[in-house]
This record gives structure tokens, sequence and C-alpha cells, in this order.
């Protein structure tokens, strides 16, 4: 522990290096995200029979997924928090809840969630509605969006909330220690301590689950939402085109992910302070 | 005089380890406390429940009239009492300033040029006045433990509780701290110390306590307990440090 003094100058020096030898290794991956968009204009422009009329088709279904993404990942990122704290707590009952829950999502498919929420849970509420004879639960129709990013905000969060348990376990105990000491409340500690430390610790696999959630939202095509998955179905069924949907389908999923690993990469460098 | 620390019947007990047996110890106000003793015997245990870091099982310790019973009472106990541990503890995403700013605006809500003249004052204090923009990582071990002290000064504690601060350090950086915890001692502060360091207890301190398995073995002035112990286990340990 006890590195002899450092002169600060040489962080700056070092920082400069790190930098241009990010630089470096950015170049290789702007040129996959062109090499697959210039693919899709290729077609696009080259072969415009099919693809003319299956971009725009498609197009509605791109803004569905981006959007389920963001709003569930958003989601996510919150509950995901509440739920990782609940798993640190000391209360029993806090903790056990917390602990249930994310070992009961854990171990169910996402695609049962997701149908569950869609499906299941609104003839719950029906059902309720019956036997309570309350109309507004009786008629309680959720649309597939809403009961889609519910699905998949409660499924991720059951995994985020272990991303930034271990984030804030990473911690030593004694800056918890440190922060009580002068009389900070747990929450205090938590928010200008623990968590601004453990930022670096979380953000990578935090970008890890954004992706992947970008990938799963195709699983919401199984409850009627028209994302991009559910539009390539539709074009497909009534065009009878099949090899050219999914290879447009897929370029677009890959477009899409190969940018959000870079913006995932660009966050996480910005975050990352000097010491 | 109402001692400033009381502590009746501590007990604690880590699993089946009884860690803390029946600590009755108080302190008054001004008072330096070195408390001594092998590794295992409490010494860091007792230290760490007077600002309820530790839980205790049985007993009462009320620090200035304010027993530790309730959150809010841990709470107000905490801004009165300043700790420094062996591993620093600084917080690494901040620098050297922000870490003395923190829990004044944090706890004391102090306006941003009230803390950073007490902040700068401090640094002075402590001889490190030039590091104010550097993060902990980029000092040495003593000017860490520096700012530790400092951040703790910036509350305006009333105590200071030191649990074995150069213990982490080395021999060249012991110094320096023990010091600033010199000078503290003759500004008047009220310190428990957990320390083997026996020059600084001679110089600072009024009382010398050893303990040996979770108890109080012996309580005299440091020039007398170090040189004349009654007890064997004291003579035993001393024997083993000097």
């Amino acid at each position: 522990m006890n590195s002899s003094s450092l002169p600060a100058p040489s962080t700056k020096s070092l920082s400069k290096s790190d930098k241009s030898e990010k630089k470096s290794r950015i170049d290789p991956w702007w040129g996959l995200v062109a090499l697959v968009v210039g693919l899709i204009a290729l077609l696009y422009f080259g072969s415009p029979d099919p693809y003319q009329k299956m971009l725009p088709f498609l197009k509605d279904g791109i803004w569905i997924t981006v959007k389920i993404t963001l709003v569930s990942f958003l989601l996510v990122v919150v509950l995901g928090l509440g739920v990782g704290l609940a798993r640190l707590s000391k209360n029993t009952i806090i903790r056990g809840i917390a602990t249930v829950y994310v070992e009961v999502i854990r171990g169910i498919p996402m695609m049962v969630q997701i149908i569950f929420w869609y499906f299941a849970l609104p003839a719950i509420v029906q059902q309720l509605g019956v036997s309570l004879k309350s109309d507004a639960l009786m008629n309680f129709r959720p649309d597939g969006t809403t009961m889609a990013i519910f699905g998949l905000t409660f499924g991720y969060a059951a995994y985020m909330s272990e991303v930034y348990r271990s984030g804030i376990q990473s911690i030593s105990r004694g800056q918890m220690e440190a922060a009580r000491s002068l009389g900070m409340t747990y929450f205090q500690a938590m928010r200008y301590v623990i968590l601004p430390q453990a930022v670096r610790v979380i953000l990578p696999p935090l970008g890890n689950e954004f992706i992947t959630l970008l990938k799963d939202t195709a699983l919401v095509s199984a409850v009627a939402v028209p994302d991009l998955t559910r539009r390539g179905r539709e074009f497909q069924a009534s065009t009878f085109i099949i090899i050219e949907t999914w290879v447009m389908v897929a370029l677009i999923y890959l477009t899409m992910t190969l940018l959000a690993t870079r913006l995932v990469s660009w966050v996480e460098k910005r975050s990352k302070y000097e010491r | 005089m109402e001692p400033i620390i009381r502590i009746q019947n501590v007990h604690k007990w880590f699993g089946s380890v009884h860690a803390l047996m029946g600590i009755n110890l108080e302190i008054l106000k001004g008072q330096v406390v070195v408390v001594i003793g092998p590794s295992g015997s409490g010494k860091s245990t007792l230290l760490r429940c007077i600002n309820r870091l530790e839980e205790f099982d049985e007993g009462m310790i009320v620090v200035d009239g304010i027993p530790l019973d309730t959150a809010k009472n841990i709470n107000a106990v905490r801004t009165e009492v300043g700790m420094v541990f062996q591993s620093f503890n600084l917080f690494p995403h901040l620098t050297v300033f922000d870490n003395l700013l923190l829990a004044q605006k944090v706890v004391r809500k102090r306006g941003t040029n009230e803390s950073e003249n007490k902040a700068r004052m401090l640094l002075e204090k402590v001889g490190i006045p030039d590091k104010a923009s550097y993060y902990p990582l980029q000092l040495s071990g003593g000017q860490q433990q520096r700012v530790a002290i400092a951040r703790a000064l910036a509350m305006d504690p009333k105590i200071m509780l030191f649990d074995e601060p150069t213990s982490a350090l080395d021999p060249e950086m012991i110094q320096e701290v023990l010091d600033v915890m010199l000078a503290l001692a003759q500004d008047g502060m009220t310190m428990v110390v957990v320390s083997h360091e026996m020059g600084f207890a001679r110089a600072a301190a009024n009382r010398a306590i050893l303990m040996d398995g979770g108890q109080i073995i012996e309580e005299a002035p440091p020039d007398i307990l170090f040189t004349n112990p009654k007890q064997e286990r004291t003579k035993a340990f001393l024997s083993k440090i000097l």
C-alpha cells in the first residue's frame, strides 16, 4: 500500500499514451461499422427489387426496437440499483425478498417471462376483476409494447442487480467505514463515496447488458409488438422472400449492436478518472 | 466532571468468541489514552465501539452526553468523533482537497468558502498544503495518513480515535504522523489511540491501558505502565515488544 511519492506529472503522460493506444484501436471497429453499413447500402442500391420495398417496411420496426431498448435499459439501470442495494441490506426481510426475486427471475427463460407478462398477467387481472366485480379490472388490456418493456425490465433488473452488487462489494469496507465515521448516512456514503468508485467496475458489464438487451428485444416479437424481428416475419409472410429478408434483418441488428459497442466504450473512457 | 466518554460493562461477541468481556472505562475531556495489547486482545474492537462502527451486545457507551442507541444518536456521535484508520481509507476518487470538503458539505452543510478555508488551514496544520490537488494514491503513506487526520479534523470533532495509525507505514514516515498527533494532543484534543508507539505514549498520553483477552488488565500513566507494570500479563507483553 505504501506507494512512495509518485510525481504528479506522470499520470499526464500515462493518459496520453493511453489515448493514442485507444485511438489506434478505434479505427478497425469503425471500419467494421462502415463495412456493414456499406453492405446494406450496396444491397439497397444494387438490388432494388426486394430491398427498396423491404427497408421502408422494416424501418418502423427499427424505431420500436430502439425505443424498447432505451426505455427498458433506463428502467433496468434504476431498478437494478434498487435490487442490488436491497441484496446488500442488513435487513433480512428486504434482502430475502430481493434474493428470491433474483433467483426466480434468473431461473425462468426471458421468452417465457415476456409471454407471461403479456398473456398470463392480464388474464389474472381480468379474473380478479370478475370475482371482485370491477369493470376496470375486467377490461384490463395492456398494450404489447408496455408489457414487453415491463417483462424486459423485470428480467434484466435481476441480472443488473448482480452487476451492481459485485461492483459495490469490490470497494473495500474501509471506504464505507471512513464515510460513516465522518457522520455520513448510509445513502450519503453510497452516493458520494461508494458508487462513484464502483461505477468503474460496473460500467463494462453494464455496457454488456445493454448490448444483450438490445438483442433480446427480438423476443418481444412473440407478443405482437411490431419490432424489427416482427416486421421481418410479416414481410416474409406477405412476400415469400426469405433469404433476403433475414440477411437484411441480421445486418440491421449487427449495425445497431456495433454502434452500441462504440457508444459503450466511449462512455467507459469518459468515466475514467486520473489518479 | 462528567466524562466525555463513558463505557459501562460493554460485551461483544464475534460468533462464539467473546471479544470484549465487560469493559468499564471513563475518559475525561482533554485526556489522551493509549491502548496497547497483543493482537486479538480487543483493543481495536473497543475503539470501534466508541463510534459504533462495531456493534456491541451488552452494556452502554455514552459519548459527550449522548448514549449510543438510536441510529440518530449514533450519527450525532459520529459527527463529534473523528477516526483515523490503519489503512488511511482516503477516498481515492477525490483529490486531497475534496477529501477534506466532502463531509463538511454533506454532513455539516457548510458553505463553500467556510469549508475551503477550513481545508486549507488543516492542510497547513498537517504540513502538506502543496498537495491539495493531488489524488491520495499519488501521496506517500505518511502523507496519506496526515490527510486522513486532517479530513477527520475538518468536522471539528471533540474526540479523535486512532486505530493503529502508524502500523501500515514505512519506518521513516512514522514520525511525521506522530508529530501531527502530538501537536493535536498538546492542543487539548481528547484522544484514544491504539498504538504501540511508546515514544508517543510517553510524550503525549496521560493514561496507558493494557488489554488482553477482551479485558482491561492494567491501567497506569505510561511511564509507570511501561517501566514498572504490576501485572504478569503486562510484563509478558512488554517484554515481547520492547
